[in-house]
């Protein structure tokens, strides 16, 4: 077999920055996704921040207004793109192989390059901020606003590159979730043994690889009218329909909020049962619920345009499907509550904020029902009222969800316990925090705030509720600093956490904490549900290695940040292409070579770096095909 | 729960190779791909303000270009049946053959696109231009994928890694080059043979209303 085509060795080694830097290694790419996912949520933030203060009083001036529609279009981005999908990722790419008994994902390079594509193409639509150019259209972008006539400035050519950028790396992590899910499960795992959050990772993976492309597409037509002079969404010039964008983005749009949801919900269906310690109710009806939730997720965006005069019949379809989305959701809350009714509860942190977010989605879910019915949207459009219903959702929802991730899977990832009595105090001043900053809103909305404006008048009676609302935000704030200090005092001293700290069900507790790098010394074999639960006499202690050593694993590899660095600078090169066009072309041309080399590095890379020596010693332990 | 020892690590849930169920998967993804961009082309039909629209596709030459890129997907069967009979020179023949023929196809579309400017239909003249040259070019871009990656099956045969053992490989490949000629059968019937029969239903349309309003005077 060739050795490794080109200048770059195969690396073998695991330790240090380089290690990280070619690592395929699931559980440290997950890291990965969660530590870079945290710096956005601080960046998404202070860009929060900077808004409730500008927003606290009447007649504020300490931002404009240009400099104000810059920081909603870029906490909306940040939060949506940067953050809660890379934290969902984090759990997957940590989590899921660990629960159905694999050692890695299935293609554990494009797991790499998923994870740098979303680094480099976060990192390429944030360099705007040193260009003077934050894109500044809000994060639905909606065109004709954003093609050439409207906004001058290269900030919108940054938004659509680097959301194109990490949209090529989350749906190559949506196909190798799909293939990891299928095709990797332990002997005896089947489906409907999976976790919760597994079977929501699956789901989210299907609903990423059907509802990328749309977005995909749209943002290309945006990047040709605006670079090569088409006309898509030219109005005026060549009568192109207004509502094209809004379309093409909405159908990617509505999927995507199940994208962002659907693993917090996983996450808290595997919660529950843990710290009720009796089963999940209804597991069948939870996991048909999440699928149907994915199936009429594709069905329901026009929801998003009720305002633009789409004709009665195609309104009143919209609502209906609307409506019946509620349906599967609710099945699934009650499911919760009848898990925890009757259970011999638990009352440790991960519990208070699954049960946090329980409570919060559902009120996010509800005032998203008020919304199903047309003439309640027509009034609440665009006012402070749809900012506190998908707040509820989102942060509620997503960020209570996966904050009681953090808390229940710390211990596997690191080996030791966060500390209960600061995790609790988080708890209730995140609670708190929330609520002062997010439920006044809807009496805002109500009283016709709407919403994107920079700033208000004293007589208009909101300036007492903003002031509130602002103090809250600050107090999320402060609840963030102690989940900081939180984690950084347990890296260091908090409790050892040993196997399986919380007495839970499932597979990623059967190994030691945090996991060795290839998961499991003899793959388990499955018979229910709760592996854990059922025969806990023969999963106290995992199995010693077998007496060939260590399982092979996958060696490190250059070639997905090779790659991802040049998909990522040929995007660079059409914004240089804007001031200069031959230094443009030249980049392009430079940066498409090292990414086609990396691709070809790539394909013809053996699995593993020591595989020649040993070939040479044991032919017939050579595996069967490797390419 | 227990532990068995000596269960096979590359072993599948399914029984499919990973590599082919993320073919698969990736082709799912495409039909959005395609699905959004032949949308809106067929939103846009009829409503570009100036410039020529659908009465300029010529379905005598698209027919034979249509037909060469069907003929490719033939040979592109051959080929696997070759190389999973172990019969290396029938199965570099015909991958060549299959190259060749989605070459000549990239060739009648360079050849249209080239004619449709002649005519004054660019990117930038109209809705049309913009919808039809963008969703052919994306589909050109894909054949031109699926021929780079033909000769590259080719060139690594030569080098021993391509053969028998691993006929995979070529099934892959073969999986989405009849992806890229069906979606062109979509096309063609969706964009051209309609878009054609309503052009000329339009001309007919036209004449009649210029003869009525004649008859009139």
């Amino acid at each position: 077999m060739a050795a490794n085509i080109g200048i770059l060795r195969r690396p073998v080694s695991t330790a240090g920055v380089w290690g990280w830097i070619t690592t395929v290694d699931h559980k440290r790419i997950g890291i990965l996704y969660g530590v870079t996912a945290f710096v956005f949520f601080l960046i998404g933030g202070i860009e929060a921040l900077l808004m409730r203060v500008q927003l606290a009083q009447p007649d504020s001036e300490f931002v404009d207004a240009g400099t104000f529609n810059a920081l909603f279009t870029m906490h909306g981005t940040t939060m949506v793109f940067m953050v809660v999908m890379p934290a969902g990722a984090a759990f997957f790419n940590f989590l899921v192989p660990l629960m159905i008994g694999a050692r890695d994902v299935a293609f554990p390079r494009l797991n790499a390059l998923s994870y740098w594509l979303f680094l480099f193409g976060a990192i390429l639509m944030n360099f705007s901020f040193f260009k003077a150019a934050f894109p500044d259209v809000g994060w639905f972008g909606y065109a004709p606003l954003t093609t050439t006539p409207y906004t001058l400035s290269s900030s919108t050519d940054y938004w659509v590159l680097g959301l194109q950028v990490m949209g090529i790396g989350t749906t190559a992590a949506g196909f190798n979730f799909v293939i990891t899910i299928l095709n990797l499960r332990a002997p005896g795992m089947t489906l409907m043994r999976m976790p919760l959050f597994t079977w929501m990772t699956l789901i989210v993976s299907f609903l990423i690889i059907f509802a990328f492309p749309p977005l995909t597409i749209a943002l290309t037509l945006l990047l040709f009218d605006r670079f090569f002079g088409t006309n898509f969404f030219d109005t005026v010039g060549a009568g192109a329909d207004p509502l094209l964008w809004q379309h093409l983005f909405w159908i990617f749009g509505h999927p995507e909020v199940y994208i962002l949801i659907l693993p917090a919900m996983g996450i808290v269906s595997d919660i529950l049962p843990t710290f009720s310690r009796k089963p999940l109710f209804g597991y069948t009806t939870v996991v048909f619920a999440g699928a149907v939730i994915a199936f009429l997720g594709f069905g329901v965006w026009a929801h998003h345009m009720f305002t633009t005069g789409l004709g009665a019949w195609a309104t009143a379809a919209f609502a209906g499907a609307t409506m019946a989305i509620g349906v599967p959701t609710g099945v699934k809350i009650f499911n919760w509550l009848a898990t925890l009714w009757g259970g011999s509860l638990q009352f440790k942190t991960p519990l208070l904020f699954a049960l946090g977010f329980i409570s919060m989605f559902m009120l996010g879910g509800l005032s998203g029902v008020m919304h199903a019915a047309v003439p309640v949207d027509t009034q609440q459009q665009d006012t402070y009222f749809i900012v506190a219903h998908f707040h509820y959702v989102l942060f509620g929802g997503s960020i209570f969800g996966l904050t009681a991730g953090i808390y229940y899977w710390f211990p596997k990832m690191t080996g030791r316990m966060l500390s209960e009595r600061l995790g609790k105090v988080h708890f209730w001043v995140m609670l708190i925090g929330f609520n002062m900053a997010f439920m006044p809103m809807h009496v805002l909305g109500v009283l016709g705030m709407p919403r994107r404006i920079y700033t208000y008048s004293a007589d208009q009676n909101w300036a007492g509720l903003n002031l509130f609302v602002s103090v809250g935000a600050f107090v999320i704030a402060v609840s963030i600093l102690l989940l900081i200090i939180n984690v950084l005092r347990s890296v260091r001293k908090g409790e050892k956490a040993g196997m399986n700290p919380w007495a839970a069900s499932t597979l990623e507790w059967a190994i030691p904490s945090p996991p060795p790098h290839y998961n499991f010394a003899v793959i388990p074999t499955v018979r229910s549900l709760h592996p854990l639960w059922d025969e806990e006499a023969n999963a106290v202690e995992p199995p010693p290695l077998p007496a060939h050593g260590e399982p092979h694993m996958p060696s490190p590899s250059y070639w997905p940040i090779v790659v991802a660095f040049g998909v990522t600078m040929v995007c660079g090169g059409l914004l240089i292409w804007q001031a200069s066009t031959w230094l443009g072309l030249a980049v392009i041309a430079v940066s498409g070579f090292i990414g086609m080399r990396g691709v070809y590095g790539w394909v013809f890379e053996p699995v593993a770096a020591e595989e020649h020596a040993e070939h040479a010693e044991h032919p017939e332990r050579a595996p069967a095909h490797h390419a | 729960m227990q532990y068995v020892t000596g269960i096979d690590d590359h072993r599948t849930s399914t029984g499919l190779d990973n590599r082919k169920l993320l073919m698969w998967a990736f082709l799912g993804s495409d039909v959005m791909f395609f699905g959004t961009l032949i949308g809106t082309h067929l939103i846009y039909r009829n409503r570009s303000l100036s410039g020529p629209q659908e009465e300029i596709l010529s379905i005598p030459i698209t027919t034979v270009s249509t037909f060469v890129l069907l003929m490719s997907s033939l040979a592109m069967v051959l080929a696997l049946a070759a190389i999973q009979r172990g019969n290396m020179g029938g199965f570099r023949f015909w991958t060549v053959v299959v190259a060749v023929f989605g070459s000549i196809f990239i060739g009648f579309q360079m050849f249209e696109f080239a004619e449709f400017a002649h005519l004054g239909l660019t990117p930038r003249t109209n809705l049309f231009g913009s919808t039809f040259l963008v969703m052919t070019g994306f589909h050109g871009a894909h054949v031109t994928v699926g021929i780079l990656w033909m000769w590259s099956l080719v060139f690594a045969s030569f080098k021993g890694k391509i053969h028998q053992g691993n006929a995979l490989q070529v099934e892959i490949a073969g999986l989405y080059w009849h992806f890229v000629d069906i979606v062109w059968i979509v096309i063609f019937g969706v964009v051209y043979l309609i878009g054609a029969y309503g052009a000329e239903n339009r001309a007919l349309e036209s004449v009649e209303h210029a003869a009525r309003a004649a008859s009139l005077i």
